[in-house]
């Protein structure tokens, strides 16, 4: 079959694919904190809630294969960081637990807490779960705090386990970045799913005053990451060392790579441009497709060109790149096997998709549902 | 990396506590799934306006169960990686696997439909729709094959070898995982308890309603489907818990003993049908395991070996050893996995020192000695003990009320056959009673599967105590409590909804 890198660099571009994937329908959570931005009556937030309803277990799904597939190809980041920065990830776990529920119970009687409480508990998954995930993403770029040892075991160096992540300004940007984007995608999403011109008119200025500050952060984001030092290895020796702007001369190696990632940039603009201004409703199929393309590459330069991908902080050399954390050849076979499944995953939900978004959601066809959130 | 005492019981603690929870919700769904989608079945064959009724109020709670089941399973997934980080890189090569494809094959599949079955039944064709509850039926059971493929790995570790240079168990043949004898009956028996679990669901409802004189025809239709299919699944039930305990016997000999309070091993053995454990029963001492017992004589061993003579070794035989039946003590595999963890140890010094004779000795020595590597983590030989009341009525519990489920199942059949069902007070209120009872056999069925096999968190290769994250024990602390709290929160909150959809009925009344 195919030799180990190869299939190490393989199996980290689907996990930069999943990763893609899941920013992508992040505009579920981004939908949740516009429920009482976009809309102004019940009748209005009930359908903006069905229409998130429908999706937010494909988002949920996406974030499990994220986590699954990079315990299954990438071990020894799954022990380093989620056993290192456990309470940044515990967190996250906390925020997902709580929107698993809130649509089911949101509107059934004798719910216990009230109505109002589990639009709570949307509004912080939508907040605080994306900004976490955000911030965990971008100590891929700015590093942890952790040690492995001779037989690979690790301990964080740190007794705020993760917690230290937010006192670094790249990492929370990174985070606000994504909660700007989920919102900006939300708008978009609901300008493609929802028949309401109620609650249309209202998306251009919620797709305006989120895409601002999620461009200038975008900027800041992604200078950094071509500017700023960057951990490499040696691939005979595994030793670590750092080169200065290593992900810019990344792109200048691999120029395709550059060319999508503008091309998925560009693709994003104009998806929100045709949203926002035109109010059309294939504005979500653009700027999606732009972001799963500028998300993937962002994600991939991480695991080419001798990059590490999980810098530590604590001890240059326990740093992971996907030579030293991978599975093993065998499982990487297994597993690349296995992958071909996607496409037949992928073509089966996007023909439901297709079929349950053929006409678009109302307040009529909510109320007339006998299962409806 | 040796861990408090304290970080191993608060890890294990947190993992019960999630798993349990888990629990309460997953089976029913399992079930609960194939029911409706028997119950859509027979709607889109008759087009009967009633059973469409009938499947969509079914589906409304089984969406109240189901949300809270995926709240709970997320984590346990993220758990491994966040308490059990040390277990996440000795034998993440293998066990991720297993989760990976679960996520690929069956949580896409689930999602996906899920939102065709609730809210699909105007936008897609009745065949679509009768597919799409269908493939969540095959979904939701298709992740339990692959998270208890995964589970039976770490009862009956095999298809792998232990890599000195990344001090990890690297899988060798995938096939050997999937096709684990372990994996197989315990998938089966998993699913089909389930199956009995979600029968028990419709019945206890129905009966309810029943009782209360209102939905009567709802109720009698949705009893003779559940009940149909609560008997079938019954049987498989008790088949298929009849191979789980011979491969027990084959892998566990200690979780068999723990399972019925055997000290001294014998052939012949026999199974307790009901008995009290003596507690101040200790290893090694002439006292009687129990204060009295009935036993049936002979039964262990053919459950166990298929053999009615077959020799049933004791926790005494298995602790201290037994020269006669050539089973070594835990004291003696103590000596051996202690060598095989020194020599890996010295294996990678070498290594780093570039002495090749010295680290091809060292190889050598853990090669001889790692089958038993495992032991050499333990402090004492009673640790290889799990808890041995707790496996025991756990087990006695599930069995008992495992039976009693196919004597209901028959009755509530029979006498719906000859429609003297609702005359059946007894029957009904006994019927509605039965479902705590089902509950209460699932949680003792995952306790005699978990609890029994401790220390070990994979068979004889690595404890608990080795495999838990390098973390502060007051972290885990913190979070199993606020675990704890949410978890009950979110469960009160199950509960009442769910109390609600079953008063307002199938008729919104």
């Amino acid at each position: 079959m195919f030799d180990l890198l190869t299939l190490q660099q393989y199996w980290w571009l689907i996990v930069s694919i999943i990763g893609a994937l899941f920013v992508f329908m992040t505009f579920v959570q981004g939908g949740q904190t516009l429920l009482y931005t976009l809309a102004k009556t019940e009748d209005e937030r009930d359908v903006l809630v069905n229409s998130l309803g429908r999706k937010w277990e494909l988002t949920f799904t996406s974030l499990v294969m994220f986590g699954g597939s990079l315990f299954a190809a990438f071990p020894l980041f799954y022990a380093v960081s989620f056993g290192g920065a456990y309470y940044v990830w515990m967190a996250i776990l906390f925020c997902f637990i709580i929107q698993a529920v809130a649509y089911e119970y949101r509107k059934k009687p004798e719910n216990f807490y009230g109505q109002r409480f589990y639009e709570i508990l949307l509004y912080i998954n939508g907040t605080l779960g994306i900004f976490l995930i955000g911030v965990a993403l971008a100590t891929l770029y700015s590093g942890g705090n952790f040690y492995v040892n001779d037989m690979n075991l690790s301990r964080w160096a740190t007794q705020s386990y993760g917690l230290e992540a937010l006192l670094n300004p790249f990492n929370l940007a990174f985070g606000a970045m994504l909660v700007f984007l989920s919102r900006v995608q939300a708008g978009l999403y609901f300008l493609n799913n929802v028949n309401e011109a109620s609650i249309s008119s209202r998306v251009t200025k919620v797709v305006y005053s989120n895409f601002i500050p999620f461009l200038l952060l975008f900027l800041y984001v992604f200078g950094t990451i071509l500017f700023q030092d960057g951990y490499v290895y040696d691939s005979s020796t595994l030793v670590v060392s750092i080169e200065s702007m290593k992900f810019l001369h990344t792109f200048m190696l691999h120029p395709s790579l550059a060319i999508i990632i503008l091309i998925g940039l560009l693709i994003l603009l104009y998806g929100v441009y045709i949203g926002a201004v035109k109010q059309k409703s294939s504005a979500i199929w653009w700027s999606g497709t732009g972001t799963v393309l500028t998300v993937t590459i962002l994600l991939f330069i991480l695991g080419i060109n001798n990059s590490i991908y999980y810098p530590s902080l604590a001890d240059m050399q326990s740093s992971l790149s996907v030579e030293n954390s991978s599975g093993s050849l065998y499982t990487l076979n297994v597993m690349s096997v296995v992958s071909l499944l996607v496409p037949i995953v992928i073509s089966y939900i996007v023909y439901v998709w297709r079929s349950m978004d053929a006409t678009q959601i109302t307040i009529d066809e909510v109320k007339s549902d006998s299962h409806h959130y | 990396m040796e861990h408090s005492e304290l970080l191993v019981d608060y890890s294990r603690a947190q993992f019960a506590l999630t798993a349990l929870y888990h629990w309460i919700f997953v089976p029913l769904t399992l079930g609960l799934t194939f029911i409706i989608a028997i119950m859509e079945t027979i709607y889109v064959k008759t087009l009967d306006e009633k059973w469409k009724q009938i499947t969509k109020y079914w589906m409304g709670l089984l969406a109240i169960n189901f949300a809270i089941g995926l709240a709970t399973g997320i984590i346990m997934e993220f758990e491994f990686g966040t308490n059990w980080s040390n277990y996440s890189w000795i034998v993440g090569d293998i066990f991720g696997a297993p989760l990976a494809i679960e996520g690929l094959m069956a949580f896409f599949m689930e999602s996906t439909f899920f939102a065709v079955m609730f809210f699909g039944w105007e936008k897609v064709s009745k065949k679509a729709h009768l597919t799409s509850t269908w493939l969540v039926a095959v979904g939701s059971n298709l992740s339990a094959l692959w998270i208890l493929i995964a589970n039976g790995w770490m009862q009956h570790p095999v298809g792998m070898k232990f890599n000195p240079d990344s001090a990890r168990n690297e899988m060798e043949s995938f096939a050997e995982v999937i096709f684990n004898p372990n994996a197989v009956s315990k998938f089966l028996h998993t699913i089909s308890s389930g199956y009995v679990l979600a029968s028990l669901f419709v019945i206890s409802i129905s009966a309810w309603y029943l009782l209360k004189k209102r939905d009567i025809a709802f109720a009698k239709k949705s009893i003779v489907v559940a009940a149909s299919f609560g008997l079938v699944s019954s049987i498989f039930m008790l088949t298929t818990g009849d191979e789980s305990a011979h491969q027990v016997a084959l892998n566990q000999p200690m979780k068999l003993a723990a399972m019925e309070g055997l000290y001294k091993g014998e052939e012949r053995a026999g199974i307790v049908a009901f008995g009290l454990l003596e507690s101040e029963k200790e290893i090694g001492d002439d006292l009687d395991p129990f204060k009295f017992m009935f036993e049936i004589p002979g039964a262990l061993s053919f459950l166990g070996y298929h053999d009615v003579n077959a020799f049933v070794p004791g926790i005494d035989d298995l602790i201290l050893g037994n020269e006669k039946h050539n089973i070594i003590s835990v004291k003696e595999k103590m000596i051996i996995g202690t060598k095989s963890v020194q020599a890996l140890s010295d294996y990678k010094k070498y290594k780093k020192e570039n002495n090749t004779i010295a680290m091809n000795e060292a190889l050598k020595t853990f090669r001889a000695t790692s089958h038993y590597m495992g032991y050499g983590y333990l402090k004492k030989p009673e640790d290889a003990l799990p808890n041995v009341a707790l496996t025991f009525y756990s087990f006695h519990i599930m069995v008992t009320a495992g039976s009693w489920f196919l004597v209901l199942f028959i009755l509530v059949l029979y006498f719906s056959m000859k429609n003297e069902l609702t005359k059946k007070k007894w029957l009904l209120r006994l019927a509605v009673i039965t479902l705590p009872l089902g509950y209460v056999a699932q949680e003792c069925g995952w306790i005699v599967a978990e609890v029994g096999r401790q220390p070990w968190a994979i068979q004889d290769l690595l404890p608990v105590g080795m495999a838990t994250s390098n973390i502060g024990s007051t972290s885990v602390m913190i979070t199993f409590w606020l675990f704890a709290i949410l978890f009950t929160a979110l469960l009160i909150a199950e509960v009442k909804i769910m109390l609600k959809q079953i008063s307002i009925g199938p008729e919104g009344h």
